[in-house]
């Protein structure tokens, strides 16, 4: 009773600052409101049980924000920042594309059996999921590594300038 | 004596039950209530005379008296000034974005208070003994940075928003060694736990196996603190006062309250990790824990009011190319000393 009642309590917070991220027309407050969603999955990953999961996403998602913020206003080149994050005229494009993101889903959540399990919480989440990532699924989290430090290397040659010297 | 405050806690739920007949969920909201309170009240207090405490120290090592005027020897000092931020009209500049200006100084207090959940002021004496405790730790105090960022950002002036930029570059870029640093005592543990952690330096202290992890620990720790020589964000010569240039009053007081509550928090875990946590003879356990704490303290003081800011160029330089490096090297030498433990041990 009382976890339905702070399930929605939280979904309600993730909707609504989801939405402000959406609609807010200054892009340093969609940004404020994004950490505020990312606050609230955290929430509900606790409610899971995944608390090592929640951690992450504090420190990954709303930790990361700040560095977002800061290039959101370095990169904004409008002269008024409450008018940095527009709509433009896709309304009906958008919409029918959303509502097709929407149904797929949906139908991908109602079709699993992930649903409900009957298998008690994990007592530790940490252990697990390094035995995980450094045993059976080692080939990819070295991928996932190695695709991150190209991302990161051309990001450094993006930024540095072709040719130019330091 | 050890488990006076444990022992105070039982007795008060015991009585809860059976005296008052409460059930258990009311009698557990009501611990958590008194536990958080607690917590707050210790912060607060430490925090009034921590200022006192710097003021004092840092008057001290520059050949002054300091504070000596209001009350004996000027302990008094602190808590009017705290009853004069109260008083003092709430200003909002005409131009900053108003509510991420209110909100900023705020915000900036949760995260400070949120720390203090997996301290262990004592044996036994952890709000929540999370099977992570020490992640934890790293991912709330990540979050301190979007609240000065708010407050550059939401005063609309250039001082500020160059503080929140700074602060932001600084405590992202000490947030990756400082990690790294911790990771050398997890290793040696073989848990996040607060209450192992501890348990694991019975016979020896952390500080003595991973000399190089706590150097790391400290100086990454007083950049995301953003204490001297470390204090880039608040450079008063270049930026007035950083982020917090437009705040004043209570506002400005709850920067400084975050501030010193970090501070406290930030030795505590420090103590935890390196200093064999509460743990120590003859004396209770809560009063080594304030003992050890008090002397990580000041040691950040120290280093406060000896060193010159460092230049933000060779903020970063030192950061990349050398504690950042030297914690990676830290982690290997590391796991090869725990492998090659385990080889002779067996």
């Amino acid at each position: 009773m009382t976890s339905t009642i702070i399930f929605w309590l939280i979904a309600i917070i993730i909707m609504g600052s989801a939405l402000m991220v959406v609609l807010l027309r200054n892009i340093v407050h969609s940004a404020l409101f994004l950490v505020v969603t990312f606050v609230g999955v955290s929430g509900l990953y606790v409610m899971l049980q995944a608390d090592f999961l929640a951690a992450v996403q504090l420190l990954v998602y709303a930790g990361a924000i700040a560095i977002l913020l800061v290039f959101g206003v370095m990169l904004t080149v409008r002269g008024d920042i409450k008018y940095s994050n527009l709509f433009n005229r896709h309304k009906f494009t958008a919409g029918v594309v959303s509502l097709g993101l929407f149904l797929l889903i949906e139908r991908i959540i109602l079709s699993s059996d992930l649903l409900i399990s009957n298998k008690p919480a994990l007592e530790s989440t940490v252990g697990p999921i390094a035995d995980a990532l450094l045993t059976d699924y080692v080939i990819p989290f070295e991928a996932a590594a190695i695709l991150l430090l190209v991302a990161m290397v051309g990001a450094i040659l993006l930024a540095r300038g072709e040719g130019k010297p330091q | 004596m050890d488990k006076l405050f444990v022992n105070a806690g039982a007795g008060l739920e015991q009585w809860m039950v059976s005296g008052l007949g409460l059930s258990s969920i009311i009698t557990n909201l009501i611990m958590v209530v008194i536990q958080v309170a607690m917590i707050l009240s210790f912060v607060l207090l430490n925090v009034l005379y921590l200022v006192y405490l710097e003021r004092k120290l840092s008057a001290y090592w520059q050949q002054r008296l300091g504070p000596n005027r209001v009350g004996p020897r000027g302990l008094l000092q602190t808590t009017l000034d705290v009853i004069k931020l109260i008083s003092k009209e709430d200003i909002v500049p005409q131009a900053a974005d108003r509510k991420v200006f209110k909100l900023a100084s705020i915000i900036v207090f949760i995260p400070a208070v949120m720390l203090y959940a997996v301290i262990p002021f004592g044996k036994d004496m952890i709000a929540v003994d999370l099977n992570m405790g020490v992640f934890y730790f790293i991912a709330i105090s990540s979050t301190t940075t979007i609240a000065f960022l708010m407050a550059g950002w939401g005063s609309n002036n250039k001082y500020s928003l160059i503080g929140g930029m700074r602060a932001v570059a600084q405590m992202v870029s000490y947030e990756i060694p400082f990690v790294f640093s911790i990771l050398g005592v997890i290793m040696l543990t073989g848990s996040l736990r607060m209450s192992d952690i501890v348990a694991a330096q019975n016979d020896v202290w952390f500080i003595v196996l991973q000399p190089v992890a706590f150097l790391i620990f400290f100086i990454a720790g007083t950049a995301e603190l953003n204490r001297a020589p470390f204090d880039l964000p608040e450079g008063e010569q270049e930026l007035v006062a950083g982020a917090t240039t437009e705040y004043s009053g209570m506002r400005w007081a709850l920067f400084f309250l975050a501030e010193y509550a970090n501070l406290i928090a930030m030795s505590a875990l420090a103590v935890t990790l390196f200093l064999g946590g509460p743990a120590g003879p003859w004396a209770p356990s809560w009063i080594w824990f304030i003992v050890k704490v008090y002397i990580m303290i000041y040691v950040f003081m120290w280093m406060r009011w000896t060193f010159p800011r460092i230049r933000i160029d060779h903020l970063m330089h030192f950061n990349w190319k050398f504690l950042l490096p030297l914690s990676l090297a830290n982690i290997l030498v590391t796991g090869v000393g725990i492998k090659i433990y385990q080889w002779f041990i067996q």
